[in-house]
């Protein structure tokens, strides 16, 4: 992975919005942006944001690369579409949040620790394993992602969620063992592993 | 009328005994009514959702939901594709929408589908079921069926995020759309008029991961809703209802709320005013039980 990070640093040297434009989703976009503000006014969870996505496309091509990929910020995207809607300039924001989030990922310099990162990258997991998603196992695996002891407090915080879910059945402890997912489980992991394989000999080609 | 067919994409949180089943259920009764057959793409996979993107890079996503449109292609070609869920529907719309304006993400797409024998050419449109029901149905054979007006019932229609962005309804505004407004005054029931957060975000995913801040968005929805007099919100998107509805005992705790407000599905107000029963409309799976609509859909 840091290799990876390595390549890029050499390949981009001192120009972070080409290495945007070349490898994050939608990434081409960015120069586009005038700097209205209107996406971070827009912004439900903005207030939060280290960064708000005007503040990023600024720093992009400030060339502000460490800060940007490290950073909390993209990672606060609920995926509203607000700002999309009503950049003057419709740039498709949300995909380049999610992109910048996922490149960060990619390189190994995403929030280790950031909540948001964690449960994507279980939420892809468990999904890519059988298909489709196994909700009372990712429910559990995101009560114990912080460590055990977190995790019982955590449960027991939401215990009435999950017994109002439970009554409705609307979660199903079955699951937990019995969760079919698809038939062609086989043939999904074969599509997404090309899916991947050719994505990354595209990024080792811009980098190489 | 005749029988219209779609294939169908229901998605993980439509499957039994998930978080949405009971809005699956529902819209199964409501199609019934409306003579709406939907033909379930088989074996489908989940489309990533909107959270997908950390594991799951651009490509592999794309190839995630064009396994499902290239099977719904193999097996009607001729159908539309109705997705109930928002997440569902925006992922494959824009799946489709990004493959057909960009050969060579087409191309790469293929070449990962190949590996499992399949191939999209994108020759379905893809719809959400609000879509179908005012485009192709209308409000007028919709207000047809009514057999049990829900008269008296004040209702706030939360529309939430991405069944109206970015896409949306044609003709209607992202600021304000009136589709889901007009839909509750179809089936005889009140629509809260100056509903200021009826597109206002829940969090999304961010429910599980950032608790906190999303559940001072959801507290938003709820406290506009009663602030307009509404005794019950309706959603079209199964992260708005799960979201809106079970932290409210949450909030109740962390603001000193009294929040007690049930949470719908369009396509459950829609089966009780067409003479479905409670059960029939999946009222049961509500945490907050919706008593009023209920006592309506069982009263003979
Ligand atoms: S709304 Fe669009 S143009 Fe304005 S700051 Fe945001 S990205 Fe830039
Ligand atoms: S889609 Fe993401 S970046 Fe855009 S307004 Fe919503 S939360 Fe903010």
């Amino acid at each position: 992975m840091s290799d990876l990070n390595t390549v890029m640093v050499e390949k981009y040297r001192n120009d972070f919005l080409k290495e945007v434009e070349a490898n994050v989703e939608e990434g081409k976009w960015v120069k586009m942006c005038m700097q209205c503000g209107v996406c971070s006014g827009s912004c439900p969870l903005g207030p939060f944001w280290e960064h708000p996505p005007q503040e990023v496309f600024m720093m992009i091509r400030a060339g502000k690369r460490d800060e940007i990929l490290k950073s909390e910020s993209m990672w606060m995207c609920t995926s509203c579409y607000n700002c999309i809607v009503r950049c003057p300039r419709e740039l498709p924001i949300t995909h380049i949040m999610h992109g910048l989030a996922h490149y960060a990922e990619r390189l190994g310099l995403a929030p280790k620790q950031n909540p948001t990162r964690k449960f994507a990258l279980m939420f892809w997991d468990n999904l890519a394993k059988a298909g489709r998603v196994n909700e009372p196992i990712l429910g559990i695996k995101l009560y114990f992602m912080n460590g055990f002891k977190q995790g019982i407090q955590t449960a027991l915080k939401m215990a009435p969620v999950g017994l109002g879910m439970l009554r409705t059945k609307r979660f199903n402890v079955l699951a937990l063992l019995f969760h079919k997912g698809c038939k062609g489980k086989q043939d999904i992991h074969k599509i997404l592993r090309k899916a991947r394989e050719i994505e990354l000999a595209k990024a080792a080609k811009f980098g190489g | 009328m005749a029988k219209k067919q779609y294939m169908f994409y229901p998605g993980c949180s439509a499957e039994k005994l998930a978080s949405a089943s009971n809005y699956e259920v529902s819209v199964q009764a409501m199609c019934d009514v409306l003579d709406i057959q939907l033909n379930e793409i088989p074996d489908w996979n989940c489309c990533g959702a909107s959270i997908g993107y950390a594991g799951g890079g651009e490509l592999p996503r794309l190839a995630l939901n064009a396994r499902n449109l290239a099977l719904a292609e193999q097996d009607h070609p001729d159908q539309d594709i109705v997705a109930t869920c928002a997440a569902c529907w925006l992922s494959a719309r824009e799946t489709k929408e990004r493959l057909e304006d960009n050969d060579a993400l087409m191309r790469e797409t293929n070449e990962a589908l190949g590996e499992a024998g399949l191939k999209y050419q994108a020759k379905q449109r893809i719809r959400h079921m609000v879509e179908v029901l005012v485009e192709d149905i209308g409000y007028e054979e919709l207000g047809r069926h009514v057999k049990k007006p829900l008269s008296g019932l004040k209702i706030a229609g939360y529309v939430g995020c991405q069944t109206n962005r970015p896409f949306g309804i044609e003709g209607e505004s992202f600021e304000n759309p009136k589709y889901l407004d007009k839909m509750v005054e179809t089936m005889g029931a009140e629509a809260v008029e100056k509903y200021d957060k009826k597109v206002s975000c829940c969090g999304g995913a961010l429910a599980f991961s950032e608790p906190e801040k999303s559940q001072a968005l959801i507290k938003d929805i709820i406290e506009a809703a009663y602030d307009g007099g509404a005794e019950m919100i309706v959603t079209p998107c199964p992260v708005c209802q799960m979201n809106v509805e079970v932290y409210q005992g949450q909030i109740n705790k962390k603001y000193r709320t009294k929040f007690n407000m049930p949470v719908v599905y369009y396509s459950q107000l829609m089966g009780v005013a067409y003479g479905k029963s409670s059960k029939e409309v999946g009222l049961n799976g509500q945490v907050i039980r919706a008593k009023r609509l209920e006592e309506l859909a069982d009263r003979k």
